[in-house]
């Protein structure tokens, strides 16, 4: 078994499991924005149904927030990223095994909690495969600009409330291609917002294990 | 690989403060130094920079393969038993931490115990198993003696004192004395700014 296998092992058990909040919160906060949406607008069929799409990206993104402030900085002040160094297990290598364990603990159970949200908005067939494909498409994406924000801010005190504010922005290309593709005939939105997806994913791993890096030396 | 650690002219800086300067040794195989030094004058610091998780400000530093560290932290999930949260490292490791190894440590009776749970020996203890077990050619030791008590203290040493003897190079920053046969010293007072 090779090193990024053991890592990704941890980090599985570890964001599955019940040490970092388990992976339920962001779910339950996905659903709980489909069952609020309704009692916000009224009961207006036509309406949910046309607008229910977007809520449900905004949901997305919004709960991607939630695991930041536990993805990275309990590790960084045991100094787990420090005994991995010395064993020649490169920050970067721990990165992407946190990327990948980071997305299969949200990602897999948002896709799968779109069906019953989908149902309570009255979305029709072609619309949930639409907002299934985006979010897909986006949901690496928005794991990766999280993990990047969670190394960013591990030394800052009020880094979880920090983090929250920065992936709104950050977010905002992925919500842009993703929900817009809600609104067009063919998949060009889901193709591009897979595209950032990518770029983000590919970059991560390097830009958050030299944010550990450099925050070493603070 | 015959173990060796050397610094040349190093210099460290935190923040705006220059901690130490011009500070140069070379320990080869089966050495063992105690650097003193008091708080804040940057033991911590120099133990860092000799595992490479820290650049010098000047100077370099030399080592022969990757150095283990042993410093105030504990790299253990807190919600796991003990045995299964040793067990990753024990994968990392290549099947270093074996049974007679946490027995030696008096860790085999506390394998069930959440790590959270652990006293602060025992935690110190667990620390000591996992950052050395795999007997890296060189061990940097950051206050190795606190938190444990005598008899774990005296375990410790002997510990130390065996891995020099096997050819292991230790480097141990520490108030309290620390017994093992031929211990260099290094006091960072005489290299301070």
């Amino acid at each position: 078994m090779s090193g990024f296998a053991r890592l990704l092992r941890r980090d599985l058990s570890l964001l599955l499991g019940n040490g970092r909040g388990g992976p339920l919160l962001p779910m339950l906060f996905f659903v709980a924005v489909a069952v609020l949406f309704p009692f916000a607008v009224g009961p207006d069929a036509p309406l949910l149904a046309r607008t229910g799409g977007g809520v449900l990206w905004i949901a997305a993104l919004l709960a991607s927030i939630l695991p930041i402030d536990r993805l990275v900085t309990p590790d960084v002040k045991a100094g787990v990223f420090d005994q991995l160094a010395l064993r020649g297990l490169s920050e970067e290598l721990a990165m992407a095994a946190r990327l990948l364990a980071h997305w299969l603990s949200f990602g897999p159970l948002l896709l799968l909690a779109t069906l019953p949200a989908a149902a309570l908005l009255g979305l029709d067939g072609r619309t949930l495969q639409t907002l299934l494909l985006g979010l897909l498409a986006g949901t690496p994406g928005l794991a990766a600009i999280g993990l990047v924000i969670a190394a960013l801010t591990t030394a800052l005190r009020s880094g979880a409330a920090l983090g929250g504010l920065l992936l709104v922005p950050l977010g905002v290309p992925i919500l842009i291609f993703g929900a817009g593709a809600l609104a067009r005939p063919d998949d060009t939105g889901i193709a591009l917002c897979a595209a950032i997806s990518l770029a983000l994913c590919a970059v991560a791993p390097f830009a958050a294990g030299a944010a550990i890096r450099a925050g070493r030396e603070g | 690989m015959q173990a060796s650690l050397a610094a040349t002219d190093i210099a460290c800086r935190r923040g705006d403060r220059l901690l130490f300067r011009g500070l140069s040794f070379a320990l080869g195989a089966g050495e063992a130094m105690q650097v003193l030094g008091a708080n804040g004058t940057g033991k911590t610091s120099l133990l860092r920079i000799l595992a490479g998780l820290l650049a010098p400000y000047a100077g370099s530093v030399s080592a022969s393969g990757l150095p283990a560290l042993l410093d105030g932290r504990l790299p253990l999930d807190e919600h796991l038993p003990l045995g299964e949260a040793l067990a990753f490292w024990n994968r990392i490791d290549g099947g270093a931490i074996s049974p007679e190894v946490l027995a030696m440590h008096g860790l085999d009776t506390l394998l069930d115990v959440p790590v959270r749970y652990l006293s602060t020996g025992q935690r110190k203890r667990a620390a000591i198993v996992q950052s050395n077990a795999r007997q890296a050619a060189i061990w940097l030791l950051d206050e190795p003696l606190n938190g444990l008590d005598i008899h774990a203290g005296e375990r410790l040493q002997s510990a130390v004192a065996h891995y020099c003897a096997q050819g292991g190079i230790a480097m141990i920053a520490s108030h309290q004395p620390f017994a093992v046969p031929d211990l260099q010293t290094l006091d960072l007072a005489e290299f301070a700014v």
